[in-house]
């Protein structure tokens, strides 16, 4: 009863705290009377930035400037705080572009005037979320290991138990199912690739500071990961999968004057990752921009009047709580599909005659 | 359109950091996790295993300890059967002997009684010649001559008379 009293509280507190921060910066936003470019709050979240921007109280951004690494051929190795290139302002000749090709990326010009992008390893606010992302699972995960030395021979409970829960599930069911025999060469790779999606994409599903970073929604994190999978899976592909991609096994008259099967087949050994990588991260891209959208419904209504604002208000907040329901959701979904599918794609290419 | 071009140090961070997750989680993560509970469910089925064979003996124990209590009640039984059919034959053959011993000194007493009457009848016979022929001497002193031939006459006699009385 204590417990439930003072999850309740915390609750309360959570939605007081929402609420004035809503009105707050809703006062703010309608007493400057500017119209809600919600394309550019959406966009600007969606995609990388240099600064990792959490709000702004009144009139003052805060934001925790992040640090640039880059490097040209003309002026070498730079590395300073991205709060140097804080609207517009330039540094050693670095600058973030405006509207070029390049648009929102740091620039620089070149011996012959050209923009140019440099080799550019900032890091950005994905870059930072994917460090931590990947700190927070390696300490679980080493954590839950060693958990194992300590306590030879016993069963774990709590959160050490949730882990090896979903460890044996991941490894049994989704793994060995779909791989067979010799499975244990990639079960490391799909339960790595499985928990770091999971974290990143949960981490993705808090909205306050140190989550909310679209990391799996960004096409660079998929494409990595699909790349893994393609490797995983061509690298060990059998002589009968290969077999099976350049002499199918259908009538000759599909195969042997224009190879229009074998090139289907070529074409779907790039396809399966692909689908994979866009897959993923249209799916969390989607879910970070519907949940903008619906709480930008509340800003854009601002100028129509206290009772549609309101209204739109509470709607917004339901929707928004809904959906954030469904990322939830969708966050294990997407990570547990894009394992699964993995592990098939592998196990497909270790077929035998 | 910048949403769908990988962006290079992503890219480069990320097959860092992902490289990282990988080389360290498959060494020291996920095989030691699985391993662990691997071993786990291994020493559950074993101690299962061994608790049911233990159960099993235990079972079979049983069985043969009732069986050898049965035995052994059986084998009490007979030697208790035995042991009273003993005592009975030795009260039987006791019994006999102790008639046959009654009867064979009855039979001695009766032989002695015999021979002891026969010998005594024998005596008062001899007597009772001597004495006869002694009286016959002095009753025929004169007329009779104490030869074997009137002996035998007086003999002769005699049995008839002891004949005619017994």
């Amino acid at each position: 009863m204590n417990k439930m009293n003072r999850f309740r509280n915390k609750y309360g507190a959570w939605l007081l705290a929402m609420l004035m921060g809503f009105f707050s910066f809703n006062g703010a936003k309608a007493a400057s009377s500017e119209e809600v470019d919600v394309q550019n709050i959406v966009f600007s979240h969606i995609q990388d930035s240099y600064t990792w921007h959490i709000t702004e109280w009144g009139e003052t951004e805060i934001a925790i400037p992040l640090p640039v690494i880059v490097w040209s051929e003309d002026k070498g190795l730079d590395i300073f705080l991205s709060s140097q290139l804080h609207e517009g302002q330039t540094y050693h000749g670095y600058q973030i572009a405006e509207e070029c090709d390049y648009a929102g990326k740091i620039v620089t010009q070149n011996a012959k005037g050209e923009w140019v992008r440099p080799v550019d390893l900032s890091l950005t606010k994905d870059v930072c979320a994917l460090l931590l992302a990947t700190a927070l699972l390696l300490g679980i995960i080493l954590k839950t290991a060693s958990w194992y030395k300590k306590h030879p021979g016993k069963a774990p409970g709590g959160f050490v138990g949730m882990i090896e829960a979903t460890v044996m599930y991941i490894e049994e069911e989704v793994i060995a199912k779909s791989i067979g025999e010799d499975y244990r060469k990639f079960s490391s790779y799909l339960q790595a690739v499985f928990f770091f999606i999971l974290i990143n994409n949960l981490l993705g599903v808090i909205p306050i500071f140190p989550g909310g970073a679209n990391v799996t929604g960004n096409i660079a994190v998929t494409f990595v990961l699909a790349v893994c999978t393609f490797i995983a899976t061509n690298l060990f592909g059998t002589k009968a999968y290969w077999r099976d991609i350049f002499w199918p096994r259908v009538p000759i008259f599909l195969k042997l004057p224009i190879p229009i099967m074998p090139f289907v087949e070529f074409f779907g050994v790039f396809t399966k990752p692909f689908a994979l990588m866009i897959r993923l991260f249209a799916n969390i891209m989607a879910g970070h921009t519907i949940i903008l959208a619906l709480t930008c419904l509340i800003f854009i209504t601002a100028s129509m009047g206290v009772i549609v604002n309101s209204g739109m208000t509470i709607v917004s907040v339901l929707f928004c709580i809904f959906m954030n329901c469904l990322e939830l959701f969708v966050a294990c979904l997407q990570a547990y599909i894009f394992t699964l599918l993995s592990a098939n794609y592998i196990g497909l290419a270790k077929v035998k005659d | 359109m910048s949403l769908l071009t990988p962006d290079s140090g992503l890219l480069f961070w990320m097959i860092l950091s992902f490289g990282i997750v990988l080389v360290v989680l498959s060494k020291y993560g996920f095989p030691v996790i699985i391993k662990a509970v691997e071993q786990r469910k291994a020493y559950i089925e074993g101690a299962l295993d061994s608790a049911r064979k233990a159960n099993e003996q235990l079972a079979n124990l049983k069985a043969e300890g009732e069986t050898i209590i049965a035995q052994a009640k059986e084998q009490q039984n007979a030697i208790l059967k035995e042991a009273m059919m003993t005592k009975e034959q030795i009260i039987a053959e006791a019994r006999q002997k102790a008639a046959d011993e009654t009867r064979k000194q009855l039979e001695e007493a009766t032989r002695r009684i015999r021979e002891e009457k026969e010998k005594a009848i024998r005596e008062v016979r001899a007597e009772i010649t001597d004495l006869s022929v002694a009286i016959a001497e002095k009753v025929m002193k004169e007329s009779l001559n104490n030869d074997d031939k009137q002996k035998q006459v007086i003999d002769k006699l005699l049995d008839e008379v002891s004949f005619s009385k017994s």
